[in-house]
């Protein structure tokens, strides 16, 4: 198997006393669809932003390409990046959030663009075409001039995954994006994930729609308590559940794993 | 009813015009200087508030506070006696702005950190997922926002400038409430002068606030 894509070794983060990451390993490689599922408070969000580098954390490190992102060690210490060479590095990252997170003074294209011209340095024609084409793929080549406030969540979600892409990072995270959605609104968020997915996008997915994670995971990893309590690939996850807590947390979602 | 002999209204208001046109010219201009690098100043102020270290933040906490602290007939007295003092030339007119725009900038930072501050921090989160840095983050991202949430309280500390420049008639800056003063002087129509000079001072403001009101439709579409 090849050097995997994203490597996460022993990470440890808390907030004052309270250790919300206690050692988290995890590996993923090129164009796979991993799922992080467990309860609220166990740490997937916060995992999730470490990756991003949103978050910082006290010990472990996380690869990209083989490459240590967020720290440096000099003289033996840990010591945060710059903030120049954090941003590159954020840049290779896509970051789908829960609040999609839209900037509310720009239409659909220009949030779309903006990253585009201000980091990635395009012009703004060819910029501008990249934009319409992501939005186009997601389905909102109507919708392109509208500003957030005039989208629906749904749309504004669509929005907020061109807006990540279209930067082609190597891996997207998605954390719980589809958790502010009206129920008849998930679908179309979802199928544009699934569309992204087999068209062989790496991504994390921190997600609370089993069937998704189920027909579109290649590898699930279930988290409890700030640590990683079982991983494998979903039929596997769900149909043989090591831990009580895995079966507790499943047998949430109204048998729907035959439990 | 019209009647432009001496000692009418209108008469007297024609004998003074031109003392009266200097001196509104005189009320805007030092307005518009103040407002102006008060709110530059401010704006600047108002992001080391919420962004720099915390020793420079400290030094524009002192200078906000301080500046709020004092009676703004204080700090014209100070500038406009205290440069004299160090042997520094400046004009009453330019000590003055000096002095407002000084007090106006503490005004702003508050309003500008104010702003700032209640943007959501998932805006910030969102320009640093696309791998912005600092400035282009802030320039694109946050003060577009800020500047929409900034436009009713700027108008608010704009208009209490235009007003604070009276006070400059004391350090004998020939402005509005001073040509007005001098006029009455001479024809002791106390009423009727400085009902006009307010109205002057109205037109100023209502101007001020009707820019206020049209920044506020352009930036409409900007809602969360």
């Amino acid at each position: 198997m090849p050097a995997p894509l994203l490597r996460a070794i022993d990470i440890h983060k808390s907030y004052d006393q309270t250790e919300v990451l206690k050692g988290i390993d995890l590996e993923v490689y090129q164009g796979q669809v991993v799922a992080l599922i467990g309860s609220s408070g166990s740490g997937k969000t916060t995992f999730l932003r470490c990756v991003n580098l949103l978050e910082e954390y006290q010990q472990g490190e996380i690869d990209l390409d083989g490459q240590p992102i967020g720290y440096r060690m000099a003289n033996g210490r840990r010591q945060r990046l710059s903030e120049r060479a954090v941003s590159a590095q954020r840049a290779r990252i896509g970051f789908v959030f829960q609040s999609f997170n839209l900037f509310p003074h720009m239409t659909a294209e220009q949030n779309v663009m903006l990253g585009l011209t201000k980091v990635r340095g395009m012009a703004s024609g060819e910029a501008r075409e990249r934009a319409r084409s992501w939005l186009d793929r997601v389905g909102l080549s109507q919708r392109r001039d509208h500003y957030p406030y005039q989208l629906s969540g749904g749309q504004q979600q669509r929005v907020a995954i061109a807006r990540a892409v279209a930067m082609e990072p190597r891996l997207v995270l998605f954390d719980e994006v589809t958790s502010a959605l009206d129920p008849e609104l998930v679908a179309e968020v979802l199928g544009v994930m699934q569309d992204l997915a087999k068209s062989g996008m790496t991504m994390i997915v921190v997600s609370h729609e089993m069937l998704f994670v189920r027909d579109v995971a290649d590898r699930v990893v279930f988290m409890d308590g700030g640590r990683i309590v079982q991983e494998g690939p979903p039929a596997q996850v769900f149909k043989n559940p090591e831990s009580e807590r895995l079966r507790a947390f499943l047998g949430r979602f109204h048998g729907l794993f035959g439990a | 009813m019209f009647s432009f002999e001496r000692g009418t209204f209108l008469g007297e208001v024609w004998i003074a015009r031109f003392s009266l046109m200097n001196a509104m010219a005189t009320t805007v201009e030092l307005s518009f200087y103040i407002i102006v690098s008060g709110t530059l100043l401010g704006a600047l102020l108002g992001v080391v508030l919420v962004y720099a270290a915390w020793p420079f933040r400290l030094l524009v906490r002192v200078y906000v506070d301080v500046m709020r602290g004092i009676p703004v007939l204080v700090l014209i007295f100070f500038w406009f006696f205290g440069l004299a003092f160090f042997k520094i030339h400046v004009s009453a007119f330019w000590s003055g702005v000096m002095a407002i725009g000084a007090f106006c900038a503490a005004h702003m930072a508050e309003t500008v950190r104010g702003a700032i501050q209640s943007i959501p921090q998932g805006q910030t989160e969102a320009a640093k997922a696309i791998g912005m840095t600092f400035v282009p983050r802030l320039w694109y991202v946050i003060l577009p926002q800020a500047a929409r949430r900034v436009v009713p309280p700027w108008v608010n500390t704009a208009v209490e400038m235009v007003k604070a420049t009276t006070l400059l008639s004391i350090i004998g800056v020939v402005e509005l409430l001073l040509a007005t003063q001098q006029a009455v002087a001479r024809n002791y129509m106390i009423i009727e002068f400085y009902l006009a000079a307010a109205f002057c001072f109205f037109v100023i403001n209502f101007t001020l606030s009707q820019i206020g009101a049209y920044l506020e439709r352009r930036f409409a579409y900007m809602r969360y």
